[in-house]
């Protein structure tokens, strides 16, 4: 059985920044298995511009950003091989792995990093009604169509939710010649970032219709048209509904962490995230597995990704280094009022308070209150914000004050409080 | 004349109202910071943006290959320099930061390949 010191699964944003990170901290027998005939991920098709602003202090395009990773990867000698499909993951780390040219092989890696990313929620979890025919895509997937093979999906289009990649994806169409009638968004509110409204849809006088959804789909064979209908408490109010002609329904509904493997290896997942329960480390309940990206939860900028993936790089060189030493116990990340979730959801008892970065979504939309973290009766972090909502992820850099005694702190408790 | 838009600049979403007045934005309300006003007074007396679109490859590893302007383009232009582009073929290789076009339709922007294509 071939061995290495550190398997990262997935060669997208997340592998790449988390091969960079362990190499930097000492690791030296790393193999990046990705699935796709090339690295980079998901930003291959991301051909729009707004990332790496944090990382890079200026404005990439999806492709450009990924180069940036691909090209340090190989500075490092860091060794990839493409088109290697993970079938199964093993609880002690054994992975199974297919690729065109080595047939299927086991790894036994001694740590891994899941970066696995995450797909879109497809028609079949959407429970919308009708007729099955041609012309439903998920927004990404007309962007890989359009974007990669230089296909174009259909003319008249309806796109159903208002994530990202639904708003960028209607100004993609417009651009290659084809008419976005409108946007139907569930919620009373978009799900997408304010200047993606702005410049995907206003700029192109596209409709969106907040409180809406696709009550029915239309023809046989290929997609005639769907019917729209406003919601009230999550039900369509009768009377409301709106026929409208197109041949083609982009679906932008959410994303879900990729977790198979995780799952088939044993590792705890959350309800909430849809990815693994992990501690400071970003390591999950298998010693030795590490989660990073999209697979651990949903974000919304890229660069955020490559921070995480970074850190999970490092703590998978910590782990390497000091194998067999025993851990002094983890206490609990709990979510009060307004809080959805945090990532990661434990903290190890020997860690740094000052080391910690709490990630988390809130549950609503708020304006002016307080995020704030208890430890016991300490309020070790307090910060005022002046607008959260659950489509931006918020990021908390534990102060390094000293918690009188970790031992008696049961949890932190992150929570909104009014100001 | 009033004109009313969503502030870009933080998750707020400040609802701006402008009084436009012969093309000179007279005054802005609504912003809750500077940059509120900045950014109404820039939208509505010039406002621009990058194009990234995708021009046919021939002979590539991809059919297509993405580019962007490199500099804003008028907003009032996108769709213009997205036609214009249909009709464009570039041979491979490309290279990432290729100029394949400059200066877009008087734009005095140049549009340049944003990943490298390999010949197939």
């Amino acid at each position: 059985m071939k061995t290495c010191d550190l398997a990262i699964i997935g060669g997208g944003p997340a592998g790449l920044a988390a091969a960079i990170g362990a190499r930097k901290a000492g690791v030296e027998n790393i193999l990046i298995l990705e699935r796709d005939s090339r690295l980079g991920g998901i930003l291959n098709q991301c051909i729009h511009s707004g990332f790496g602003l944090h990382t890079f202090q200026e404005e990439l395009t999806g492709p450009e950003y990924a180069a940036r990773f691909v090209e340090e990867v190989q500075q490092l000698g860091i060794e990839c091989l493409c088109n290697a499909m993970v079938l199964d993951l093993a609880a002690d780390k054994t992975l199974t792995i297919i690729h065109p040219e080595r047939g299927i092989f086991t790894l036994h890696p001694k740590a891994v990093i899941l970066a696995m990313g995450c797909r879109e929620r497809p028609r079949g979890a959407l429970n919308i009604p009708g007729h099955r025919p041609a012309g439903i895509y998920t927004a990404g997937t007309a962007q890989y169509l359009v974007n990669l093979e230089g296909k174009m999906p259909g003319r008249e289009c309806v796109i159903l939710g208002s994530g990202d990649i639904g708003l960028i994806m209607a100004r993609r169409m417009t651009l290659e010649g084809a008419k976005v009638k409108v946007v139907a968004e569930l919620m009373p509110y978009s799900g997408g970032l304010k200047r993606n409204i702005v410049q995907c849809l206003e700029d192109f006088d596209i409709p969106l219709k907040l409180s809406h959804t696709v009550v029915n789909i239309h023809g046989k064979e290929r997609l005639t048209g769907v019917t729209l209908a406003r919601v009230e408490n999550g039900v369509p109010v009768p009377g409301t509904e709106e026929y409208i002609p197109c041949d083609t329904l982009l679906l932008s509904c959410g994303l879900i962490p990729e977790n198979e493997l995780s799952r088939g290896a044993g590792v705890d997942l959350s309800p909430v995230t849809n990815g693994p329960v992990v501690n400071d480390s970003l390591e999950t309940s298998i010693p030795g597995v590490f989660a990073a990206g999209n697979v651990l939860h949903v974000h919304d900028l890229v660069d955020y990704v490559s921070q995480e993936a970074e850190a999970a790089g490092q703590s998978a060189a910590a782990y390497l280094a000091q194998a067999g030493q025993k851990k002094a116990g983890e206490i609990p990340v709990r979510c009060g009022s307004g809080i959805r979730y945090t990532v990661p959801q434990k903290i190890r008892l020997e860690s740094r308070i000052e080391n910690v970065t709490l990630r988390l979504r809130v549950d609503g939309v708020y304006q002016n209150k307080r995020l704030s973290v208890w430890a016991g009766e300490n309020r070790i972090y307090s910060k005022k914000r002046r607008a959260l909502a659950p489509g931006e992820m918020e990021t908390i850099k534990l102060p390094g004050k000293t918690i009188p005694d970790w031992t008696s702190v049961e949890c932190l408790r992150v929570e909104l409080e009014e100001i | 004349m009033e004109w009313k838009l969503i502030c870009i600049g933080c998750p707020l979403g400040c609802e701006l109202t402008a009084q436009v007045e012969g093309g000179e934005v007279r005054s802005v309300t609504g912003n809750t910071c500077p940059n509120g006003e900045r950014y109404a007074r820039k939208e509505l007396t010039n406002p621009t943006r990058i194009l990234t679109t995708t021009v046919r490859v021939k002979n590539g590893a991809l059919p297509v290959v993405s580019v962007k302007t490199r500099g804003e383009v008028p907003k009032g232009k996108l769709l213009d320099c997205a036609r214009a582009l249909k009709a464009i073929e570039v041979a491979a290789p490309v290279a990432l930061g290729q100029v394949i076009v400059p200066d877009l339709l008087g734009t005095g922007a140049d549009l340049v390949a944003t990943k490298s294509v390999e010949q197939a």
